[in-house]
């Protein structure tokens, strides 16, 4: 009888994991304290599984793969974990350096590339199997000096573009032929490149610089014409205020002609004209600027902020560019990702242990998802989109 | 030529006023300083203290490094990087309480 019940448990068990469904609806968040993750179902919203045991996450992000199952996580660590999201296991995991900070994955899904901190360089791994492709490293000066590396991205043509913080360069890697990688290297694109991101289309990265005002543009279509300088002087040379979070690059934040983001120690979101690369104008917000992101469809822009400001989050309509809406959710709002149309977003609340969904329509809070200290929320709509 | 009354409780209250800073921080506010200290320190120098885009601040890597220096760190950060001075949100008796904090070796 006992072993009876058993086996009915297994097939219950194996019944329940194995039920056939999609993966467009699903997402994950970073526990980051308890080396965890949640995974996500955006349909009805609830969780619907947690995966442990996955290292330091300060700082961790993810990747997914173009099938949208697995998500690759990398930690701050080193560890680069790969994440079966259906069944709600880990199902790969390496220690790839002593300290990592970002990654990206391929055009063609095959490569996973992880930036890295210490030592400071790139490292390329097989999708599938994670072992080493190739091992970049940051190597700038004469002596041979590593830099740290951030802003690391797929773009078109199987590249990786990423910036050197140390260095101040930008480089892009192309893992066409994975045997023989090559490099092209962009120097004194500006001091202490701190993020970047690239646009949908593949076309620009762009590099926020902490060391001076003004950010870097590369344009992927005529790399021959060099690294751009955009929005210099921005700070008009005033004293910059305290920046108390290094603010993030993700995504893009477009509506029509116009980007939107964040200025580095002003409390002002920026707006670039897109045809000119000029500033268009900028935008008085609560705080340091922290995410600045658009709702899919870019009638809205939402913005975080770093202390003491981080309770709070701001909404602008990127038609009349005004604050149209201030939201408390709570102390510690670190990440937000909205749903793949827009309807909702979800936000993480670190200090009071909640993951919030809101309604972007009515700003209505719609649920409240218990979370052991969560930061970045990832989406399974990533997986097709570039630079994500 | 001797002492005053109150010059020995100058002395005095100087020598014990280190020691007397840290009870002086409430505990839920030492709460507070612990979950800044771990999470938004951390946020550069990694939530176990080992670094980031800001440099390690674990306890070996520390040595010889005096909790008045690292409370000054904290207080005034390090211009042309990007530790930020903290001077604003935090008080001397609380930056010399996570200075302590560090030295001590954060709890994981």
């Amino acid at each position: 009888m006992k072993r009876w019940s058993c086996c009915l448990l297994l097939a219950l068990v194996s019944a329940s994991t194995m039920a056939a469904r999609g993966t467009g609806d699903l997402g994950l968040f970073i526990e980051r304290a308890s080396s965890s993750v949640q995974i996500i179902e955006t349909s009805g919203n609830t969780s619907i599984g947690r995966i442990e045991g996955l290292g330091d996450l300060s700082h961790a992000s993810v990747v997914y793969s173009r099938d949208a199952r697995y998500a690759y996580l990398f930690g701050r660590d080193g560890g680069l974990s790969k994440l079966d999201i259906l069944d709600a296991k880990l199902s790969g995991r390496i220690l790839q350096s002593g300290n990592s900070i970002g990654g990206a994955i391929s055009q063609d899904g095959r490569l996973v590339a992880v930036s890295n901190y210490k030592p400071g360089g790139v490292k390329v791994f097989n999708a599938d199997t994670l072992e080493l492709v190739a091992d970049i490293p940051a190597t700038f000066g004469n002596a041979g000096q590593r830099s740290k590396v951030i802003g690391l991205v797929d773009a078109p043509g199987q590249k990786f573009v990423f910036a050197l913080w140390d260095a101040g360069e930008i480089w892009v890697l192309d893992m066409s032929d994975q045997a023989n990688p090559s490099i092209e290297k962009f120097t004194n694109i500006g001091r202490n490149p701190y993020d970047a991101l690239i646009t949908p289309d593949g076309r620009y990265y762009i590099a926020g610089l902490f060391g001076e005002d003004g950010m870097a543009l590369l344009d992927l279509w005529d790399p021959a014409a060099g690294v751009k300088r955009i929005l210099p002087n921005y700070g008009k040379g005033e004293q910059k205020l305290p920046v108390y979070k290094m603010p993030h690059l993700e995504g893009w934040a477009v509506a029509g002609d116009l980007a939107f983001v964040p200025a580095v120690g002003r409390h002002e979101v920026l707006v670039i004209n897109m045809r000119t690369w000029q500033e268009a104008a900028r935008i008085k917000v609560h705080g340091q600027p922290i995410f600045v992101m658009a709702r899919p469809d870019g009638r809205q822009v939402w913005v975080n902020f770093a202390l003491p400001h981080n309770d709070s989050i701001q909404i602008i309509d990127t038609q009349t560019l005004a604050v149209i809406q201030q939201l408390k959710p709570g102390k510690g709002v670190l990440h937000m990702e909205f749903e793949p149309r827009g309807e909702e977003v979800w936000l993480s609340v670190r200090d009071e242990d909640r993951v919030e969904i809101y309604d972007t329509r009515t700003f209505e809070r719609k649920r409240s998802i218990p979370a052991t200290k969560p930061s970045g929320i990832f989406f399974t709509a990533r997986a097709h989109r570039i630079g994500l | 030529m001797h002492m005053t009354r109150s010059a020995w409780l100058a002395l005095s209250f100087l020598m014990v006023a280190p020691l007397a800073a840290n009870d002086d921080i409430p505990n839920d506010r030492q709460q507070e300083l612990r979950n800044l200290l771990i999470q938004d320190c951390g946020s550069c120098h990694g939530l176990k203290m080992r670094g980031g885009l800001g440099p390690a601040l674990v306890p070996d890597k520390l040595q010889g490094k005096s909790a008045d220096y690292l409370s000054s760190v904290i207080l005034d950060g390090r211009p042309g990087t990007a530790m930020p001075p903290w001077r604003a949100l935090l008080s001397p008796p609380e930056a010399h309480w996570m200075a302590d904090q560090l030295l001590q070796g954060v709890p994981q």
